[in-house]
């Protein structure tokens, strides 16, 4: 009696369904989008997700900013200042905690979220609602990371890479509030990489195959299944955290027959692969920019794809290079050491490739092609002194010293960061109609490269000489290149309220942008208005090598 | 790529619920743990999860049965519950990872082998082993006994393995329009899976309270009860989904060529089963 009814139901379905697959249908609520506060909480668009996510990422940058500023006042002369050494640590590691996950990696997901629809022909996400989602549980993770400085005994206070026992037996009480936060942030990772993939890979206009997509979107791809790979072994961590501290396990207490260690390897497994996750939209992000102001094709196109793949695959090889100072054994050692350097290879193709992409190109400046070229060459430096970190026996004096500090701002701030800034610089006028005002956006430029090297290239030399990571004082002979790194930090970090004047301009007004903003620019989204509207490719378009035919 | 029709849905007030009730049972259970207090909006934050879910799923079937779904959308869902698979392998490759790091490294250095035998000075006594019965420091008791693997472990196991037959079984009659059949092997399956679970909390009770194998009892106790906790985890959300698969199939929800919830949840289940496998070999086994 239970399978006759039904039948019915599902003819029915099937029968409706072949009437409506000829053409685009769009859901029942879209003509009449809620307004105001409701728009942004319950929206499905591609591009309202991406803003937000923009405008998150940029809050927290101003946070973790402000938190990074408090690190270099205390740090401007030597001896105790302006705060307490446990406030200092929580400093260092909210700071940290906060650039990696609500600054950069949200950048970049909102970059994915308005760019790659609009470069592979798409009209929006693949699962729209699960990006509403994904979204939405950044604010809910945050709010609940700040809100454990005001917790009796403070916020966390183990540096952002949180080593048991630091993290478990000596931890204040907050911790496990920093572990929910972690575990909440950590889904909205994974759920927008599953989106993201889902989108890459079955939503692209027809004609275009995955050799014809934009660097930027298969650096994504690449960067989507990093996500999804690691982000649960960080959840397994933090839960093995979590269960040490409240239940009594004994994971990362060796009393129990756990090991410590254990817990670094389990970080780091996650860990490095989170570098390239910051890393690799960076790079197709330049390698979109770096063609466009060169007015020549990408060099290598097939090259650059391959040697993305190649660093996504090293990076699960490596993590322990993080650890060469713990006691690993020598075979260990030797091991991370070699695998660490042979990541240089596909990283000196890139760089390579892009330089060859300029080579006798006809060169403009404008303010994203200032960015790129300067992501190039600091991020080359920071590449450099990570090779030098890569030796295992001379990382025994580097280990935990400011070299580390100054190594890996190298490569997030004037790398990931500036990166950033380029695209945001480089795609305004398709989100606004009007190009930033370039006079503002040269003067913020160079400022921030002037304030970034002041920051983090005397840091080089105080590591060098001896200088430890995550304290709040010093001796006297670092006094004057910690002055100058703080007078840098500060220059930088005024410099980039110029960013927000230009932003806010940039949205008001200015020069008007037409559908190709950039001679130059080949990619799908130079082919829709700017700025783009609200729905874009309803009707997917006929593309041949990347190119829309009609 | 597209074949040049989308289907772009509407707004929906689910996500933003879903990030309210996630946000509250993940602040709660925090407030439990370290106030012991505020266990309720723990539980109320986990009952709105589940409510959520069945709302935005219920929405999800409506539209679907609206035939407003196409073949895209229908590679789009493929592909998330693949991806959404792998990271949940990740997640308990972490777990098995951390299993195997302390049996073939950790235990042994502290027992003085290696190059890093340095760890042995910290407790002379101590003696390496797996499943460790005595930890290295005295304030710490091991479990008292063990398990045998051949017990409740094996018959769990030829329940899960039977499942994953079953519901086989019950794909295929649905592929072949054998709707009733289908019914009968999946009913079987959740009966299946019920019987795991129940077997379980028995092992469970008899290794807490008889054993002393607890989550205390050193690293084996955490290791055990972690591994087996959130693979029961993953069976009790396995069998929820296949119990809505099987109303599903009872008032005719699936076609024999459209049946991607059916497929999602069976490879869910198969998933869970491969795990288990893991579990048998490495956790109880050897």
């Amino acid at each position: 009696m239970a399978s006759e009814q039904p039948r019915k139901a599902v003819l029915q379905a099937s029968e409706s369904e072949g009437a409506t697959a000829g053409g685009a249908h769009v859901g029942e609520g879209h003509g009449s989008a809620p307004r105001g506060m409701l728009r942004w909480l319950l929206t499905t668009n591609h591009k309202d997700i991406g803003t937000l996510y923009l405008i998150f990422s940029l809050s927290m940058l101003f946070i973790g900013g402000i938190m990074a500023l408090v690190i270099r006042t205390e740090l401007f002369q030597p001896g105790l200042q302006m705060v307490q050494p446990e406030f200092f640590n929580q400093m260092t590691t909210m700071h940290g905690l906060i650039m990696v996950f609500g600054a950069i990696m949200p950048a970049f997901t909102g970059l994915a979220n308005w760019m790659i629809p609009l470069q592979i022909g798409a009209p929006d996400m693949a699962l729209p609602r699960l990006n509403n989602f994904s979204f939405w549980l950044l604010p809910v993770a945050f709010l609940l990371l700040l809100s454990t400085l005001l917790m009796e005994g403070g916020g966390p206070n183990f540096g952002w890479t949180f080593y048991a026992p630091l993290s478990t037996t000596y931890a204040p009480p907050s911790t496990s509030f920093f572990i929910f936060s972690l575990h909440i942030a950590g889904i909205s990772s994974i759920l927008g990489a599953i989106n993201i993939i889902a989108t890459i890979l079955n939503l692209r206009a027809p004609g275009m195959r995955l050799m014809d997509m934009p660097l930027f979107v298969w650096t994504w791809l690449i960067t989507a299944f990093l996500l999804i790979a690691v982000m649960p072994v960080l959840a397994g961590a933090i839960t093995m955290m979590l269960f040490d501290i409240n239940f009594g396990t004994s994971y990362f207490n060796a009393a129990g027959g756990g090991d410590p260690v254990l817990f670094q390897h389990l970080f780091w497994f996650f860990g490095h692969p989170e570098v390239y996750i910051m890393i690799l939209p960076a790079f197709g992000i330049v390698s979109a920019i770096v063609p466009t102001f060169s007015r020549k094709r990408l060099f290598g196109y097939a090259s650059m794809v391959y040697a993305t793949g190649s660093i996504a695959i090293m990076s699960f090889l490596v993590w322990a290079h993080h650890m060469f100072a713990v006691g690993l054994p020598l075979v260990a050692e030797l091991f991370f050491m070699y695998t660490t350097m042979l990541i240089a290879v596909p990283t000196g193709v890139k760089v390579f490739n892009w330089i060859a992409t300029m080579f006798r190109g006809s060169i403009s400046f404008e303010p994203p092609m200032l960015f790129a070229i300067a992501f190039i060459v600091q991020f080359t430096i920071g590449g450099f002194s990570g090779l030098m970190l890569a030796i295992a026996p001379a990382d025994f004096q580097y280990h935990d010293t400011y070299f580390v500090v100054a190594h890996f701002h190298y490569v997030l701030v004037p790398g990931a960061l500036f990166a950033i800034l380029a695209g945001a610089y480089y795609w305004l006028p398709k989100w606004t109609g009007f190009y930033p005002h370039e006079g503002l956006s040269k003067w913020h430029f160079w400022l921030s490269v002037i304030g970034v090297n002041l920051t983090f290239f005397p840091m080089h030399f105080s590591g060098l000489a001896g200088m430890p990571r995550r304290i709040p004082d010093y001796a006297l002979q670092f006094a004057d290149f910690n002055m100058l790194s703080s007078i840098g930090a500060f220059l930088f970090g005024i410099s980039q309220l110029l960013f927000l004047v230009v932003i806010v301009k940039c949205a008001r007004g200015g020069v008007r942008a037409p559908a190709c903003a950039w001679e130059g620019a080949v990619d799908l989204e130079w082919s829709v208005p700017s700025p783009a509207p609200l729905h874009t490719f309803e009707i997917p378009p006929q593309t041949r090598d990347g190119q829309i035919i009609r | 790529m597209s074949s040049g029709s989308y289907y772009v849905p509407a707004h929906s007030a689910w996500p933003i619920f879903g990030v309210l009730a996630v946000g509250g049972m993940m602040i709660g259970t925090g407030i439990w743990m370290v106030h012991g207090s505020a266990a309720w909006l723990s539980g109320i934050g986990l009952l709105a999860v589940v409510l959520v879910m069945a709302g935005w799923f219920r929405d999800v079937v409506r539209e679907s049965m609206g035939g407003l779904y196409d073949d895209q959308m229908d590679r789009s869902f493929r592909w998330g519950m693949a991806w959404f698979i792998f990271s949940e392998l990740m997640f308990f490759a972490a777990f098995f990872g951390a299993l195997f790091y302390l049996r073939t490294f950790a235990l042994p250095w502290l027992d003085g082998e290696g190059a890093k035998g340095v760890t042995a000075l910290l407790w002379p006594d101590f003696t390496a082993s797996w499943p460790l019965m005595t930890p290295p420091d005295a304030s710490i008791a091991g479990p008292r006994e063990l398990l045998s693997p051949w017990q409740l472990p094996l018959a769990n196991t030829l329940l899960l393995v039977s499942s994953s037959v079953t519901l086989t079984v019950a794909h295929e009659a649905l592929k072949m329009e054998f709707r009733r059949t289908a019914r009968n092997w999946l009913a079987g399956t959740v009966v299946l899976g019920l019987c795991f679970l129940t077997l379980q909390g028995i092992e469970y009770y008899e290794a807490w309270h008889h054993l002393g194998l607890t989550l205390q009892a050193g690293v084996y106790g955490g290791t055990f009860f972690l591994l087996t906790g959130f693979h029961g985890l993953h069976v009790t959300i396995g069998t929820l989904i296949l119990i809505v698969m099987l109303v599903r199939v009872i008032r005719g929800h699936f076609s024999s060529e459209r049946h991607f919830a059916f497929e999602a949840a069976a490879w869910y289940w198969h998933f869970v089963d491969a795990v288990w496998i893991g579990l048998f070999l490495f956790v109880y086994v050897f």
